[in-house]
């Protein structure tokens, strides 16, 4: 199976480690802010670490808000990126910042109460038991987080995991998919979700 | 819930990974690639790279071996060492590394922690601290160029205070190398990270002195670290990383159960 995978170039830093977690499972990808590329692909990976601000700034100088918003191929965001496919976050020094809102949602900071911040490490999750992109991984499945905002439980919520406060491990809405967690530095576990994805 | 981490720490000099005692008398342990591989397959929660002559002796480090580590590691891993400016350390972040780790030049340049954490957020910004315990002072102090015994020197900063400057300045993580205890496998320094972990807020990975499976039961349990980093026990095979995680679940300290495929 020969599949088109874009990731696309958000200028964020895990760019290359989705890459070469991606290399590792033998399909290659091409990382591209061409919004052809982006719109001809068969599966979308929206990547991202850092500040949802600096992000958002970096995917509307690059005028790629409408390109996202028009995809109808899965897509997948990872960590940051998953952030910015709701509608706003507080992640930012004045208020609140407008995302590509992909699905409704808002990021708030955590709630961690007398636990450490950032919520750096692995974790065990719980996923809804019928999603696709969790097939044979189960409940109490450990992956790997880095973050100190979050996406509350709500109806988009497709996996939770709990730190001081549950919230969404991961988020569906129609095609848009996107997890807290870095499925390219989760070992097997990552592994198995990234061929999930794939193979959809 | 959140695992405790094993992280196993490579020094890296001339990209061969070697290991000193008390910082000094470095052997070659073996190559990089393979090395990080066979831990990540271990059982590693994570790794650390530390390029040890980097900070100290001025020359353009070559750091490709951190783009071929990211190609065949899939846990997260930090690089330490030669990182002065926000460019270095976004070229390590380029080439995959997920963390980069600070010392000597957020000593020289505290305003490089506010920098990196601004650029590139604070969950990559670790700030390693070499600390030192005085037995005439009864103090803990910083040293910064550890790396080199000849340039080694002592600080103006005790302990505690820079562990607050630092997560002031947005420190995501801080590594506390305890350099008494380095290398000579006795133990971590419960008594200084205990008194670290009440002012840090951030997670704390304790460093230098594992020499046997209970200390790592005593620095989770007494002094409350989200981290455990060794490097000597886990080269010479001293301590099988398999058997460390299941004698520390077994002890109620919550280790990372792998994904069965």
């Amino acid at each position: 199976m020969t599949q088109k995978i874009v990731i696309v170039n958000t200028g964020c830093a895990n760019i290359s480690s989705v890459r070469f977690a991606l290399e590792r499972l033998g399909v290659s990808v091409d990382v591209s802010d061409n919004l052809s590329v982006i719109k001809g692909a068969d599966k979308v990976f929206l990547p991202g670490v850092g500040s949802a601000f600096a992000a958002m700034g970096s995917i509307e100088s690059k005028q790629l808000s409408d390109t996202l918003r028009s995809l109808t191929q899965p897509v997948l965001g990872v960590c940051l990126g998953m952030q910015l496919m709701v509608e706003t976050s507080d992640e930012t020094n004045d208020g609140v910042i407008q995302c590509l809102g992909l699905m409704p949602g808002h990021v708030a900071r955590l709630q961690a109460g007398e636990l450490r911040l950032p919520h750096m490490g692995w974790n065990t999750i719980t996923p809804q038991q019928d999603s696709p992109l969790f097939k044979g991984i189960p409940a109490d499945t450990y992956f790997y987080f880095v973050h100190s905002f979050a996406v509350p439980v709500y109806e988009k919520t497709l996996a939770t995991c709990e730190y001081g406060q549950r919230f969404s491990a991961a988020l569906q809405s129609d095609n848009f998919f996107g997890v807290q967690f870095h499925p390219e530095r989760s070992g097997e576990a990552g592994a198995q979700l990234l061929t999930n994805f794939v193979e959809m | 819930m959140l695992a405790k981490r094993i992280i196993p720490c490579l020094d890296v000099r001339d990209g061969k990974v070697v290991k000193g005692v008390q910082f000094r008398n470095h052997e070659i342990i073996g190559d990089i690639v393979p090395l990080a591989e066979q831990y990540a397959k271990a059982g590693a929660d994570e790794l650390v790279f530390y390029d040890i002559t980097a900070s100290s002796d001025r020359r353009v480090v070559d750091k490709s071996w951190v783009s071929r580590i990211a190609q065949v590691i899939d846990i997260p891993f930090c690089v330490a060492g030669g990182i002065k400016s926000v460019e270095d350390a976004g070229r390590i972040l380029e080439m995959g590394a997920d963390k980069i780790s600070i010392n000597s030049p957020a000593l020289t340049n505290p305003d490089l922690i506010n920098q990196l954490h601004d650029i590139y957020g604070q969950q990559c910004v670790v700030i390693g601290i070499d600390s030192f315990y005085n037995e005439e002072s009864g103090r803990y102090d910083v040293y910064k160029f550890t790396g080199d015994a000849a340039r080694t020197q002592q600080t103006r900063w005790h302990t505690v205070d820079w562990i607050k400057e630092v997560q002031q300045r947005g420190a995501g993580e801080i590594v506390l190398n305890c350099m008494n205890q380095d290398g000579v496998r006795k133990g971590y320094d419960i008594k200084q990270l205990s008194a670290v972990r009440e002012v840090c807020q951030v997670p704390l990975i304790a460093s230098g002195g594992a020499g046997a499976i209970e200390h790592f039961t005593q620095v989770f349990q007494d002094a409350d670290v989200d981290g455990a980093l060794a490097a000597s026990v886990f080269h010479k095979g001293i301590i099988d990383m398999q058997e460390l995680k299941d004698t520390l679940s077994s002890q109620g300290i919550p280790m990372r159960r792998r994904h069965q495929r």
